[in-house]
This record gives C-alpha cells, sequence and structure tokens, in this order.
C-alpha cells in the first residue's frame, strides 16, 4: 500500500503523531516517479532539491509553530501555473527557457501558506490547448491504467500523476473540461470550481472569461480540502469573486435525502457511449437509493457549446498568446533579419500546429467583417446556454450526467482532426460557458477497463452541494479504491 | 462553399504573426475552413434581442487604490530578455 | 478654385497618477531605463490588470472640464497589434464605450470666439519607449508602459492651423487646471496627432485626409498643417489626388515628409477585455468627482473681470497660464494690490520667466514676497525705481524684501525737512535751471527732480521732491 492510499486527514495525523516524516512523504513521490514516470510521462520539471530541504523544514518545525491545511502533503502543479524559482512551460518550447518566471501564481502563494510541498511541474497539452495530452510538445503523458490510451487533457499530466500515485494530489486548470475530463479518464476526482472562486493572477491564459485552476484528488473529501486551501478573493485579480469561502468539507455528510437531481436528456443522448450510459444510470439508481431524486430536463442550446466555445475561447487565445513575440521572454528565433521576421519566426518556431490553428481560428473571429457573425455571435449564445443552466438550477440542486461521452481513446487515434477531438469535451464546455461548478467523480469501468466519470453540476458558488452530492456517491461506492495496474512500487 | 480561402488564412496568418508555408497554409485552410462550416450552426439561433455574455459573473467597478509598490529588482528585469543592452531589451531593427 | 481647410486633433495626455493604471508600479517620468517595472508591465505570462480608481478619477475630470457627457456604463478593450513597446501585443483601452463623449472647447482667434467639439475621451494606456540606433537594432523601455493615458479626439471643427494652435493651447490650459496632468509636451505627457484635408468651399463631402505624427510641440503643429494646407491645395489644383498618408514634420526642412502610404484601416481585432469587469459610474461618483474640479480658466477670467475688476486683456493673460493665475491669487491673498500684482506678474516676472526660460515652479520668487513689495511700494517706503532693484534681488534669490530693503539702506526718504534741505542745497548750485524754469523751460524741473535723486542715490520720495522743489523755488 503507498502513504497516497490513505486520506489527507490520516496522513495529517500521522505526520502529528509522528508516525511518518515529511521526508518520507515526499520521498515516496520521487520514488513513485522514478519507477514509473518513464511510462506515465506526467511530469516535465522536477523540484527534488528544494522540496527535500522544504520537507527537512517542515520535519524540524513539526509541532513547533502552526501547521498549514495541507502540512507536508506533496502536491504537483500544472505547468501553466507560475512558478518562482521553477521553470514553467506551459508544455511550449516556446518556453523552453522559462527556468524563472520571477513571480508565484496566487494558487502557489497559497500552496505554501498551507504548507504543501511543490514536488515538480505536471505535464500538458501546449498552453492547455487539447484534450489528450498528445499536443505537449516534450512528450505525450499517457493513462496510468492502459498506456496505449490517452489521459485526456489538458491537465492530463496532473490527472495521470495521482491516479499513477506519484503525487499526493496535484493543481490544473480548466478552460473547457481540462480538469474533468483527464480526472474522468484516469478515475480520479476533478473540480473546477465556479468561475471567480479561485484567482487566475499566475494562470497562463488560454481563455480568460472561462480558466479556472481547480484541484485533482484520489477523493471527494481531499478535493475539498484542496480547494478551500486555494480559494478565495484576490486584489491582483479583479475578475475573483469578493466572497466567502465556506468550510466546504463540512458540508460533506454522506446525506442526499431529498436532493433534487436534474439529468438533462442531452447529456445521454447520441454520441454517448452505451457503457458510459449505463454506468450513469445506475449512478442515479444509486441516488435514488440514498433517497435523492432526479428527473429528465432539456439544456437545449448543449449542441451549440462546441462552437460557442471554440470561437469565444480561440478569439480571447488569440490575443492571450500573442504577448510570445520574443522579446522580453522565452524563445527567440536565431534567424531573424527584423523585427517582424523575428516576431513571425519566434511564434512559428515556438508554437505547435494546434495553438496556430485556433490563434488563426480565434485572429480570423475577431479580424474587421467577421466579428459580429462569429465573435459576438458566440457570446449571445454563451447568454442562452447560461440562462439553460440558471432555469434549471432554479428548480433542481445539481445537474448531474456523463463527464465525457466516452472513456478514454487509444494515443493517436483522433489526433489529427480536431473537430472529432473538439466534441470529446460537447458535456464539459457548457460548464465553462455558465461559469458554474463542476465535478468528476469515478463511477464505474468500461470493459477495457478504462475509468468512466460522472459528473456533478452546480448552482454559481455552490460548490458545497457539488462535494455533498458527490461524496455521498463516493461513499457507497468502491471505485475510488481501484487503482492503475501500472508496474512499479505499487503494491 | 467554402468559407475562408487560402489567402485569407494568409493574411489571418500574418495578423496573427505567424510565418507558415505554403503546405501549412493548405491545411489550416482545410481545418480551419471544416471548423468555420462547423461554427456556422450557430446561425440557427436567432440572437436579436440576446445581450453577449463577456463576464459570466455580475462582477462591477473592481478597481484598487492608487498606491506605488516597487516589486521586481533591478538585475531580475532582464534576466529572461533573449537579448538585451545597456538595461534595455534589445531587437532587430524595425525596417523591414 | 478655393478650398476649405478641416482639421482634427488627436490628443494623448498622460495622467499623474502615482501608480500606473493596471499596475502597482510608480509613474515618474526620467528615471533609470527599466527600474519601474514589474511582471505586469513586462507582459509577463500569467499576469493580470487592475483598475487604478484614481486614474478613472482623473479621466473623468478631464472629460467634465472638456464639457463631456460622461458615461454611466463604461468598459475596457483589448486593441490588439504587435509592436516591441507594446508587452502584451495588446493595448487595455477603450473601444464603443469611452469615459466621456459630446464635449468641447470654446476658443478665440483674432478676437473671434468659436466652439470646438470633442468627439470622445477615453482612458487607455501608455505603451513602452523604442530608441532606434543605426546598428540593426532597437532597444526597449519599459517604465513608460501603463502609464495612465486619455485620448480627447476633436470633431472636424477646426478649420485653420491657428485654430489648431489656439485649440491645443486652451486645452492644455483646461487639463492643467484640472489638475490631472502636467501636460509637457517636451516630457510626452502631452502628444498630438493631426489630421487635415481640404474640400472645395461648398462641398459638403470631406476630402481624403493625411495625418501628421511625431509633431513636438504646438508650434510646429501649426506650422506642420500650414505647409500640409498649401502642399495639399497645390496637389488638388494641378489635378493630383490626395492619398491617405502618415506624415512627419520635419523641423529642419520645415516640411512634411511621407512616412507611410494607408492601406485600408488597421484591423485592431477590438474586443471586451475578458480580465476587467466593466464599470458603473453611478451620479454619486460623478458628483464626487465634479466637486474636486478647481475653477476653470473661463469662469476664472469672467471673476477677474467682474470681481477684481481687472481689465479684459489682464484677466486673459492671467488665467491662459495656471500657474501665472495660481500665483496671483496668492499675491493678492497676501494683501497685494490686485492691479500691481497684475502688472508685475504681467511685466517684471514675466519678462524674467521668458528671458531665463523658466517655470513658474522654479522661481526663487514667493507670492508672499512679491505681495510685501508691492505693499512697501504703496505706502511708498520704496520708490518703484528702488523696488526694480529689490525685485531683482527677489527674483534670483528669494528673501524677505523688508529685510532687503533695511540691509541695503533703501528705505525712501519722505522726511520734509532732511529732504528740504537736500533740495535747497541743489538749488543753490543750479540758479540757471531756476531761471530757465521760470522762463517757462519745464524741463529744468525733470533736471533738478533728477540731481536730488542721484544725490540721494534714488531713494527720495519723488512725489514729495517734486512738491519741495516747487515750493522752494516759489520763494526764490
Amino acid at each position: 500500500m503507498s502513504l497516497f492510499d490513505y486520506t489527507l486527514k490520516e496522513l495529517q495525523e500521522k505526520l502529528h503523531n509522528k508516525e511518518i516524516s515529511v521526508t518520507e512523504l515526499v520521498e515516496e513521490s520521487y520514488q513513485r516517479i522514478e519507477a514509473v514516470d518513464g511510462k506515465v510521462k506526467a511530469f516535465l520539471t522536477l523540484n527534488k532539491e528544494q522540496a527535500l530541504k522544504q520537507a527537512e523544514e517542515l520535519d524540524a518545525a513539526r509541532g513547533t509553530e502552526g501547521t498549514g491545511a495541507l502540512f507536508g502533503l506533496p502536491i504537483g502543479v500544472k505547468d501553466n501555473i507560475v512558478t518562482n524559482g521553477l521553470r514553467t512551460t506551459c508544455a511550449s518550447q516556446f518556453l523552453d527557457n522559462f527556468i524563472n518566471p520571477l513571480y508565484d501564481a496566487t494558487v502557489v502563494e497559497k500552496l505554501a501558506d498551507a504548507k504543501a510541498v511543490t514536488i515538480g511541474k505536471l505535464n500538458m497539452d501546449e498552453f492547455a490547448m487539447g484534450s489528450s495530452n498528445e499536443n505537449s510538445s516534450y512528450y505525450a503523458t499517457r493513462n496510468p491504467w492502459n498506456t496505449d490510451y490517452v489521459p485526456g487533457g489538458s491537465s492530463g499530466g496532473s490527472a495521470a500523476a495521482v491516479a499513477a500515485g506519484e503525487v499526493f494530489f496535484s493543481l490544473g486548470s480548466d478552460t473547457g473540461g481540462s480538469i474533468r475530463q483527464p480526472a474522468a479518464f484516469c478515475g480520479v476526482v476533478g473540480l473546477k470550481p465556479t468561475y471567480g472562486r479561485v484567482s487566475r493572477f499566475g494562470l497562463v491564459a488560454f481563455a480568460s472569461s472561462l480558466d479556472q485552476i481547480g484541484p485533482v484528488t484520489r477523493t471527494v473529501e481531499d478535493n475539498a480540502y484542496l480547494l478551500e486551501a486555494i480559494s478565495g478573493h484576490d486584489k491582483m485579480d479583479a475578475t475573483s469573486a469578493d466572497v466567502d469561502v465556506p468550510n466546504f468539507t463540512e458540508a460533506l455528510t454522506g446525506d442526499v435525502k431529498g436532493l433534487r437531481i436534474a439529468v438533462p436528456k442531452e447529456y445521454l443522448s447520441e454520441g454517448v457511449s452505451e457503457e458510459v450510459k449505463e454506468a450513469v444510470m445506475s449512478a442515479l439508481r444509486k441516488y435514488e437509493e440514498l433517497g435523492a431524486t432526479w428527473e429528465e430536463v432539456s439544456l437545449p442550446h448543449s449542441k451549440y457549446a462546441v462552437a460557442t466555445y471554440y470561437l469565444i475561447a480561440s478569439s480571447e487565445a488569440s490575443a492571450n498568446l500573442a504577448r510570445f513575440d520574443g522579446v522580453r521572454y522565452g524563445v527567440r528565433t536565431q534567424n531573424a533579419e527584423s523585427m517582424l521576421d523575428m516576431f513571425k519566426r519566434s511564434r512559428s518556431e515556438g508554437f505547435g500546429d494546434e495553438v496556430k490553428r485556433r490563434i488563426m481560428l480565434g485572429t480570423f473571429a475577431l479580424s474587421s467583417g467577421y466579428y459580429d457573425a462569429y465573435y459576438k455571435k458566440a457570446q449571445q449564445v454563451r447568454t442562452l446556454i447560461k440562462n439553460d443552466f440558471e432555469k434549471v438550477l432554479e428548480d433542481y440542486d445539481v445537474i448531474i450526467g456523463p463527464t465525457t461521452p466516452t472513456p478514454a481513446f487509444k494515443v493517436g487515434e483522433i489526433v489529427d482532426d480536431p473537430l472529432t477531438m473538439y466534441a470529446n469535451d460537447i458535456l464539459t464546455i457548457p460548464v465553462n460557458l455558465a461559469g458554474v461548478p463542476g465535478i468528476s467523480v469515478p463511477c464505474g469501468f468500461s470493459s477495457d477497463g478504462l475509468p468512466i466519470g460522472l459528473q456533478i453540476i452546480g448552482k454559481h458558488f455552490d460548490e458545497s452541494t457539488v462535494y455533498r452530492t458527490a461524496h455521498a456517491f463516493e461513499q457507497a461506492t468502491d471505485f475510488h479504491k481501484q487503482r492503475p495496474s501500472l508496474g512499479g512500487a505499487q503494491s | 462553399m467554402s468559407r475562408i480561402s487560402k489567402e485569407e488564412v494568409k493574411h489571418v496568418a500574418n495578423l496573427a504573426r505567424l510565418a507558415i508555408s505554403e503546405k501549412e497554409a493548405d491545411m489550416f485552410t482545410k481545418q480551419l475552413d471544416d471548423i468555420i462550416t462547423y461554427a456556422e450552426q450557430l446561425n440557427e439561433l436567432d440572437t436579436t434581442d440576446v445581450e453577449p455574455t463577456t463576464h459570466v459573473l455580475d462582477l462591477k467597478n473592481v478597481m484598487r487604490k492608487d498606491e506605488p509598490r516597487k516589486w521586481l529588482e533591478k538585475e531580475d528585469v532582464l534576466k529572461n530578455a533573449p537579448d538585451h543592452k545597456d538595461g534595455q531589451f534589445k531587437v532587430p531593427s524595425i525596417l523591414e | 478654385m478655393n478650398f476649405e481647410t478641416i482639421i482634427g486633433l488627436e490628443v494623448h495626455v498622460e495622467l499623474k497618477t502615482n501608480s500606473k493604471i493596471f499596475s502597482p508600479s510608480p509613474n515618474m517620468f526620467g528615471d533609470e531605463p527599466n527600474t519601474n517595472v514589474n511582471p505586469i508591465d513586462l507582459g509577463y505570462p500569467g499576469v493580470l490588470p487592475v483598475l487604478n480608481e484614481e486614474a478613472v478619477n482623473f479621466a473623468m475630470k478631464a472629460a467634465m472640464a472638456l464639457n463631456c457627457d460622461i458615461a454611466t456604463d463604461t468598459k475596457f478593450d483589448r486593441k490588439n497589434y504587435f509592436y516591441p513597446d507594446n508587452p502584451k501585443a495588446y493595448q487595455i483601452s477603450q473601444f464603443d464605450q469611452p469615459i466621456g463623449e459630446n464635449g468641447y472647447i470654446d476658443i478665440e482667434v483674432d478676437g473671434i470666439q468659436k466652439r470646438i467639439g470633442i468627439t470622445r475621451l477615453h482612458l487607455e494606456e501608455d505603451a513602452g519607449k523604442l530608441t532606434h540606433s543605426d546598428e540593426g537594432y532597437s532597444l526597449v523601455d519599459y517604465n513608460r508602459q501603463g502609464t495612465p493615458l486619455v485620448e480627447i479626439v476633436s470633431e472636424p471643427d477646426i478649420r485653420s492651423p491657428q485654430e489648431a494652435y489656439a485649440y491645443l493651447e486652451k486645452l492644455k490650459n483646461i487639463i492643467q487646471y484640472t489638475g490631472v496632468s502636467d501636460c509637457k509636451m517636451e516630457e510626452g505627457s502631452l502628444r498630438c496627432d493631426a489630421n487635415l484635408s481640404l474640400r472645395p468651399i461648398g462641398q459638403e463631402e470631406f476630402g481624403t485626409k493625411t495625418e501628421l505624427k511625431n509633431l513636438n510641440s504646438f508650434s510646429f503643429v501649426q506650422k506642420g498643417l500650414e505647409f500640409e494646407e498649401k502642399r495639399q491645395a497645390q496637389v488638388l489644383l494641378a489635378g493630383g489626388e490626395i492619398l491617405q498618408e502618415t506624415r512627419r514634420y520635419d523641423e529642419q526642412t520645415k516640411e512634411t515628409l511621407l512616412m507611410r502610404v494607408k492601406e485600408g484601416s488597421d484591423d485592431y481585432r477590438y474586443f471586451p477585455e475578458p480580465d476587467l469587469v466593466p464599470l458603473y459610474i453611478d451620479e454619486d461618483w460623478k458628483e464626487r468627482v465634479r466637486a474636486e474640479i478647481p475653477e476653470l480658466p473661463d469662469a476664472r477670467k469672467k471673476r477677474y473681470i467682474e470681481e477684481l475688476e481687472l481689465p479684459e486683456y489682464d484677466a486673459m493673460v492671467l488665467t491662459n497660464n495656471k500657474a501665472m493665475s495660481d500665483f496671483f491669487e496668492e499675491t493678492i491673498d497676501h494683501g497685494a494690490d490686485v492691479k500691481q500684482s497684475s502688472n508685475w506678474l504681467m511685466g517684471e516676472v514675466s519678462a524674467y520667466l521668458n528671458k531665463q526660460q523658466k517655470e513658474f515652479d522654479e522661481l526663487a520668487l514667493t507670492p508672499e514676497s512679491l505681495a510685501k513689495m508691492i505693499k512697501l511700494l504703496e505706502d511708498g517706503t520704496i520708490s518703484s525705481k528702488i523696488a526694480k532693484k529689490v525685485f531683482a534681488e527677489l527674483v534670483e534669490k528669494g528673501g524677505d524684501p523688508e529685510k532687503i530693503v533695511k540691509d541695503k539702506g533703501l528705505v525712501q526718504i519722505s522726511d520734509e525737512g532732511q529732504l528740504t534741505e537736500i533740495i535747497t542745497k541743489i538749488l543753490d548750485e543750479n540758479q540757471q535751471s531756476i531761471e530757465d524754469y521760470k522762463n517757462g523751460k519745464d524741463r529744468a524741473l525733470g533736471f533738478l527732480v533728477g540731481q536730488v535723486m542721484k544725490a540721494t542715490k534714488g531713494q527720495a520720495n519723488p512725489p514729495m521732491v517734486n512738491k519741495i522743489i516747487l515750493a522752494e523755488m516759489e520763494k526764490r
């Protein structure tokens, strides 16, 4: 058994009783990485020297001073979250040499305050653009349940590292499903918080109006602890909401009696595999057993979400990624003849195809003569999609459906087909467009032994109910206790 | 009917400061055309009186006080610069 | 064919807040390159802008002073373009909801009043500064990046280069009164682009306009426009066509030169800034800012004429320069005579500043000391001749006029006995002049007064000298 099979509460107690040390936890991480990351490829950069030093300091301080909420726990951080003194690449060649970003993201400061230990930076699709991690410019992360399969994306490294026991938990980011989809594919718990719940300061922007940082963990309870630690208003982020951060773990009562669940018929329609449908239906039966009720509802504009998302996200990305011009940081081309040439070559050499594709789509959608037809139209449809959610959530506590239409697909299967790849996010994208919170929890396995995720969506800033719903299901099932059969130190 | 021509793709690449080869231009023309065609399903919806959503939360007037604060050390400013001279960032000449 | 000239001006004014518009870096001019920058100013990955409240207040003040309607709902947009001095490759600006619209200012040219409309005033961030070398590279300093900036766009109401000059002077004066900017063109805190087109008189439709950039002073704006006006007329009269061009004014050759021909309009791909939330400016907020706007030049001029009873000319000259007007107000607050204060400021003080190429804030002279000096003059302690000596000392070194007068023994001799004694002696020595005077040569009196002044080193009270000489001569 790995130390990371314990819950946060159990580990805190063992640390407190000096049954284990922080150094042991951190070493467990690096040993496991050593053993399995050659296969999983979840990490881009390790922070070993610093982490071991910090572990020693924390061990020495144990019991002498106030402990942090995440005291001594090994965490992996997605590589689009800026870490002072630790290379931050966004899995892009453009930032290959970005070894010292000069500042910490607000969430990284919060992790430090909570005394978590950063193990390293996690692989992802380049600039968070992708659903399979195949768009990493370094190497594709593999699914720990079967390394022929993708771990999902873009936070594929965050989900795979937790599933493979390389870290206790991790941070990902979610713009259109980038936490929930890989969490579903890798059989772990991943939450996209309400837009504005977690500061985006220091998250390398993909689509500013959609991006959120969120926790990836093995259990719902640990997820709630991690969210508590990273949430809150940040004066450095004007879009972070000035709302109280509730004690999320207090909501984990196991009680869902009387809970009103909405199940959108669009989320169980064609395109969703039979195995996934069956897993969701059996989860709904479980909720009935637990005393909740569910009804079919409609989110009528769901089918427009993918198109809406790609126009909005790509438009924002085209501006957000314009700063990568080779003037102040990053890799500049060796062959520039003029300023214009330097811009063009540095960007073309530094970015992969998917990034270029989205920058061009966004540039086109914003360009003169097309703005109203594409960008503005998409923002209007966004309003309709948001209204769909608000309307349903007036009458129901949560919305439940699958996280993804299918379990993980094989590496290389659809990488050259952007539209099919985009369709993979059809069930997660609407949640970002509406800004509401959504979680993916394990709810079954396919006949190939790949995990299936259940998505639970709540009202704005009502992560508590989302967690309570997810937790009750988790406590009533054993899916989260399954471990991938990757070779290595796990016994 | 194609939604975007190869010439438009080249124009867009130039606006976005991306150098693309002829082969890439062909590939992106095909892919962008597919995506834009797909996106045109939005035209099925009448959005005449629908307000566009830029911000999903209804926040207003988020501002900070006018208090200056130094942050970076002088030597850090140029730390990641690909090229610099006399305390300034150096770039190739503007001439094209 | 006769043409009508149509001019529009686009003025950028830097606001002197303590910190930048979207980052807490100090907002300072003239520091060592790249010392007032942080990751936000450098456009580092992951950074976010947060709006400086004072920048909004300052922009509102400027807009109100220019008689603009203030938006209730306003927001920021991204203006996309690549340039090394633009670190995010987008400038945060305002596109379709500027903070101020529909303003105007009144100008006066050759005694004729005219109202020039202001289309809009919007808030944005300034860019860094690019210096070109002739060795194939350029250098970038980001200290200026993020300085709050307002862009003020005039209606095409200006009909001559002279009106353009008057508009700029007035605009600068008004903004300086509000205190939101120094408007120093030499430091770049006020910058101006101008556009000009011609149309045959009577034609409704505008002609093609050219844009003038890199104009370093108001007089260059005027000269550049004058050149452009002639150039376009020549082209049109020769049957040529005006192209949509950007031109610059060459100060040496006094010509405008082509920079680039515009092909279509620039595609800036404006869209709403997702990192900043909208602004809602309610009446309370507007009133709060409005209450902070000091008296503006037109109101002040009116008050000088109506309440202080200054001649219109004095009121105009004083209020055309906020620093002079403020100096004037303080001087009279210290009890100095209104007209005397005005005379000294328009005369000796202005002459000194012109000669020394100095500004009011560089003067050693204070309103208090000027007031004291004027009072010494009024109560006869010093003569106007002595006053000039005292002024020369005050303006260079400052100090207390009473002390200067005392230390240098410059007190006016107004003692009748003492003066009679001196005058008697001088009359004794100048019998001929007495004769001349009695024979109707008035000039002789002037000579005698001069002799007295010479004997007293200019300290004799002139009216008294006059009076005593006449009385003494009567007796002889």
